[in-house]
């Protein structure tokens, strides 16, 4: 589902070439929960930018659900984002004026799903990430940590993506709250099928995925599953 | 992204900085009024002169001696030294179809005496008696100049109500006597006071029949103007033709040594006057508008800058460039647009509150409201432009990394 072939990343400034990713190859199936672990520098986050279709490569080919989109332009990589993949971000990135309900129609709004539809698929996902019907019309500043990280996976999935990434969905967290909002992921995975890649530079947020990849100056050091 | 959506992103993006979106929404407020306000004054002056000059008989052609040419006054000769017109012109002037009446008149100035020591140096105007009526003026005590004053050569005067104030006070000046360049005339009759325009209302005149004038008063045979009154307005131009052709006969020229105003002429040229000065208030009021736009500008770059992070996140989550583009340009145009809605009714107060202080009659216009609406909508586009461009044009995972 996920084909990741010798992909490079090149960055410069000036005379100065910077490479982040070297010659990357990986292979990610339908429904699997993957961790990419590595210290900070080591090129995780430029990988999930690429993963994530934020951004494309130097060179090599990233296909996703059999098409290549290591070439595509901005709007195209906008329209690969809005169907096909779900953030969950460390800061959390939601709009502090906006209720729940509204902060996880977002997607729907781009996508264009209107009404009943969009409110119905919005209250489905928060359910699914495990947030009570009571706090729906709250904003974000009324509550605590782990519920606003949940109401940011339920946006996430509310485009029913083919993969979720997660970019150190715990940092902000402190380590009781960061094991619920892990346990959630493991129990999207586990229960609804969903493919997760979890970013982080700690070994214990990895170990809840089923398959690590260690990466460390810009290449792969280590692939276990467990 | 539907209409509905963009309307609600833009309400709770302006509803949480309230007092920002005011103060920016006051530029153009006070920009829009004081344009809706300035033109309001200029149709309301527009509309008094209208009003003044149709009063004085809207369906007038006035035919001077002398050619006038459109700018540059009386040339070749002036008016009060051409001679052309002549009593025997009047004869052919009044067998024209379409035509109501006609007045001829001669016009000097001279010394007026009462009996009570009071005099003034006025336009002693020789008609005749279908005068009053083609000049729309109405008596407010006494006889106008009838037919047997005109063949008497008769010593009598109707007074203008200014003249009247003038010689004989508050007192009726009915029966009394005055002098006109020192030859008695009888007071048989006082215009009612017209306020019209210009200095040679017929406020400030005395009349006397126009014989008397001729042969008496001035020493001469012809006539200073002839006014013909139209049976229809709408026959205006197609009379003003048949004049000429038959005072060209009578005069035996080519060339006409005659000129012929109608009021619309003296009302297009006053409302010219009137439109420039409007144009130079709204252009006034305009610089204002544009400084408010700066202000939405300036509102919505920093704006934003402010946003970055949301920007970042609406792009991640699948925003095209143009889903943030009509994002921020919606917010500029709803600030724009609502300082539009409150600066047209601020506008519509100032000049109504004007109008009922009695200061200057204003005219607000439907089109200056729509107009300002346009305007205060292209401002929002304009000025929010380059705003929206940045915010749309933002590399999503830099905005998401921004603190």
């Amino acid at each position: 589902m996920i084909e990741v072939e010798n992909i490079s990343k090149v960055y410069r400034d000036g005379e100065i070439k910077f490479r982040a990713l070297d010659q990357i190859s990986f292979e990610i199936k339908t429904g699997e929960f993957i961790a990419i672990m590595g210290p900070s520098g080591s090129g995780k986050s430029t990988l999930m930018h690429i993963l994530g279709a934020l951004d494309t490569p130097t060179s090599g080919t990233y296909r996703l659900d059999g098409r290549d989109i290591s070439t595509l332009n901005d709007d195209e990589l906008a329209d690969i984002r809005r169907n096909k993949i779900g953030f969950v971000f460390q800061s959390f990135n939601l709009l502090p004026r906006a209720t729940v309900l509204r902060n996880v129609m977002l997607p729907l709004v781009y996508q264009g799903v209107r009404g009943e539809e969009r409110e119905r698929r919005a209250g489905a996902a928060l359910a699914a990430a495990g947030l009570d019907r009571a706090h729906f019309h709250h904003l974000s500043n009324q509550l605590s940590g782990g519920q606003i990280q949940r109401v940011a996976i339920a946006r996430a999935l509310v485009n029913d993506p083919t993969l979720i990434l997660a970019d150190e969905p715990t940092g902000n967290l402190d380590s009781k709250t960061g094991e619920i909002v892990l346990g959630t992921f493991k129990k999207l995975n586990a229960a609804h099928g969903r493919t997760i890649i979890l970013i982080t530079h700690e070994r214990e947020v990895a170990e809840y995925a089923s398959r690590i990849i260690s990466i460390k100056d810009g290449a792969i050091v280590g692939d276990e599953k467990r | 992204m539907i209409l509905a959506d963009l309307l609600q992103e833009t309400y709770l993006a302006l509803s949480a900085n309230k007092a920002r979106s005011t103060l920016t929404i006051l530029g153009i407020v006070i920009g829009i009024s004081s344009v809706i306000a300035m033109v309001s004054i200029g149709q309301g002056a527009k509309i008094q002169i209208q009003t003044s000059i149709e009063s004085l008989g809207s369906n007038l052609l006035t035919i001077l001696p002398g050619v006038v040419q459109p700018g540059r006054g009386i040339v070749s000769s002036g008016r009060g030294s051409a001679q052309t017109l002549e009593n025997e012109d009047l004869e052919g002037l009044g067998r024209i179809d379409g035509v109501a009446a006609i007045a001829p008149e001669l016009q000097r100035r001279f010394q007026v005496t009462a009996g009570t020591g009071n005099n003034t140096n006025t336009t002693v105007s020789g008609v005749s008696p279908d005068y009053a009526a083609v000049r729309n003026l109405t008596l407010a005590e006494g006889a106008f100049i009838n037919e047997s004053h005109l063949r008497n050569l008769g010593r009598q005067v109707v007074l203008g109500a200014t003249v009247a104030t003038d010689l004989f006070g508050d007192g009726s000046p009915l029966g009394k006597t005055i002098k006109i360049n020192k030859v008695n005339f009888h007071v048989i009759g006082v215009l009612a006071g017209k306020g019209g325009v210009g200095f040679s209302g017929p406020d400030d005149m005395v009349i006397v029949p126009l014989s008397t004038m001729q042969k008496i008063l001035a020493g001469v045979d012809y006539l200073s103007t002839i006014s013909v009154s139209i049976v229809d307005k709408e026959r205006m131009n197609e009379v003003r033709d048949r004049v000429s052709e038959v005072l060209l006969r009578q005069h035996r020229v080519s060339e006409a040594d005659f000129s012929i105003i109608s009021q619309e002429d003296i009302l297009g040229a006053l409302s010219q006057v009137v439109n420039t000065f409007t144009i130079f208030l709204a252009s006034i009021a305009g610089i204002s508008l544009v400084v408010g736009g700066i202000g939405i500008m300036n509102m919505m770059l920093t704006t934003v800058t402010e946003r970055t992070r949301e920007i970042g996140l609406r792009k991640a989550i699948g925003a095209k460039r143009r889903d943030i583009n009509r994002q921020f340009l919606m917010e500029a145009v709803a600030l724009t647009f609502l300082g539009g809605v409150i600066g047209v009714i601020l506008g519509w107060t100032v000049a109504f509150v004007v109008t009922a202080l009695d200061l200057i009659q204003t005219q607000v216009s439907l089109a200056s409201v729509f107009l300002a609406f346009g305007v205060s909508a292209a401002i929002g586009i304009v000025f929010g432009y380059y705003p929206a461009r940045r915010a749309a044009g933002l590399n999503p995972i830099d905005a998401l990394k921004y603190e």
